[in-house]
């Protein structure tokens, strides 16, 4: 017997009841933003750009489709098999009363797969010669601009700011801020290396940094994006991503790899504001030295010109004459002094025979001289005299008075 | 030597460039003492105004958002 329901269900039509289990999955927060992995399987990418694709793993699959505008910034080779994580929304296909993954992003995943992909797109970008040593251009020695692209508030910028405040002070830092891990991060890095191109004037050499983290987390400086911006920037590029041992597809690109952002702020200034220093005090140096030499050259000249002016003074001609005039004056001297003695000599003989004539001497040999008293008359003959005459005889010793008889 | 600016008005770069120069001029020893004694004091001058703006120097930080150059506040890093 059959049994009059009490309740009359409700009957639903297919649209309406797909409609609402697709307002379900829609409405579920859960589902609106969510991280899916597995293996891609059933992969189709007809002429429409649209990617269709199962995700399965062990126990289930899931249908899953990334738009064409999704899709067309897909920088992954997918491919069969590949095991991936893809973000998206879950929603219902109504027509073909399907749940499935609208997505928009796939990553690969698992160090293996990330790997791969490492690999290939450094084969490829190697290939177009990207990553060509002779591509590599000369670091300035002194950057007056420095351009750094990095998050604003990531500890690798403090890092270089200290450095470079340490070693370069004199250098203008021209900060393009850009998220370095995400999604969004590889179109702001290349948006924030081709403003950086793009300043006029533009930077001497630019930092592309970031600290260290995980694989997933350096994953935008292998972007190919990023590494092609790196590869076409006019201006220098030094690259410090990660530790020492992390090495990015941006590393061969960019004309230097530094280890870490630090040594990448110090590979920028290999000329620090000591070695300044050390130059000037150089050229002071120099300089005063230059100056020594010159005037010392100047004294040695005038040294010279005094000497050579000094030959032909008059001076010396007046020192000439002034000797002669003394050889001359020796030479008067001298003749004069013979002149001298030959008259004395003379003056001798002259004596002696004037001795001779003496009429003392005479008188000496007995001779005598008389004299009238009356006019002192020598009386030479008897004819002077007469009787009575008084006279003086003068005898050698003296004189007597006589009178003639 | 002709348009010498003053030396206050000259970037590091510009004024060691132009101190290397007048060292090397004096080397050379190929001026008169007249012009030698004003590169000297030219170059002396130079000196003190490397000196000062080593001493001086401090890190400018800019930031660049979109194609606007401004200042960048440090105190968020």
């Amino acid at each position: 017997m059959d049994q009059i329901p009490l309740f009359a269900s409700v009957r639903w039509t297919v649209s309406d009841l797909t409609r609402y289990l697709r307002q379900l999955f829609e409405s579920d927060e859960m589902l609106r933003d969510v991280w899916v992995q597995g293996e891609i399987s059933n992969l189709s990418r007809p002429r429409s750009g649209h990617i269709y694709f199962t995700l399965k793993d062990s126990g289930a699959s899931l249908r899953g489709v990334m738009w064409r505008s999704n899709a067309a910034r897909l920088n992954l080779d997918l491919q069969d098999g590949m095991a991936v994580a893809v973000h998206g929304q879950i929603s219902v296909y109504e027509a073909g009363g399907q749940y499935q993954l609208y997505a928009d992003q796939i990553r690969p995943v698992g160090e293996g797969a990330l790997y791969q992909e490492f690999l290939r797109l450094k084969a490829t970008l190697e290939a177009e010669g990207l990553f060509d040593p002779e591509r590599k251009r000369p670091i300035p020695e002194r950057p007056q601009r420095i351009g750094i692209v990095t998050s604003a508030t990531g500890a690798a910028l403090r890092d270089m700011l200290d450095t470079l405040r340490r070693r370069y002070p004199l250098a203008v830092v021209i900060l393009a801020p850009s998220p370095v891990q995400g999604d969004a991060a590889p179109p702001k890095l290349v948006a924030a290396l081709e403003g950086l191109n793009a300043l006029d004037p533009g930077p001497d050499v630019i930092l592309l940094a970031r600290g260290g983290g995980s694989i997933e987390d350096l994953w935008a400086f292998n972007d190919e994006r990023v590494v092609r911006a790196v590869a076409a920037s006019s201006v220098p590029v030094i690259t410090g991503v990660g530790h020492e041992t992390d090495f990015t597809l941006v590393d061969f690109a960019s004309d230097l790899r530094a280890p870490t952002p630090t040594a990448a702020a110090e590979l920028a200034t290999p000329v620090t504001v000591h070695d300044l220093r050390a130059n000037v005090t150089d050229l002071a140096g120099r300089l005063t030295l230059a100056v020594a030499a010159l005037l010392d050259r100047q004294q040695a000249d005038v040294g010279m010109m005094q000497s050579r002016l000094q030959y032909a003074s008059p001076l010396r001609r007046v020192q000439n004459e002034r000797q002669r005039l003394d050889e001359l004056a020796r030479r008067l001297n001298a003749a004069q002094a013979h002149r001298l003695d030959l008259t004395r000599t003379g003056l001798k003989g002259l004596g002696r025979r004037l001795d001779a004539l003496n009429p003392q001497s005479v008188l000496a040999r007995g001779y005598a001289v008389v004299t009238r008293q009356a006019d002192g008359r020598i009386v030479s003959r008897t004819a002077q005299v007469a009787a009575g005459d008084a006279l003086t005889v003068c005898v050698s010793d003296g004189t007597f008075d006589v009178d003639v008889k | 030597m002709s348009k010498q600016k003053p030396v206050e008005d000259l970037t590091y770069e510009e004024a060691f460039t132009e101190l290397e120069s007048v060292v090397t001029a004096l080397e050379s020893g190929q001026r008169l003492l007249d012009e030698s004694m004003s590169l000297f004091e030219r170059g002396q001058a130079l000196i003190r105004r490397c000196a000062e703006l080593l001493e001086q120097a401090e890190l400018k930080v800019k930031q660049l958002s979109g194609e606007e150059i401004t200042d960048f506040s440090e105190d968020r890093v």
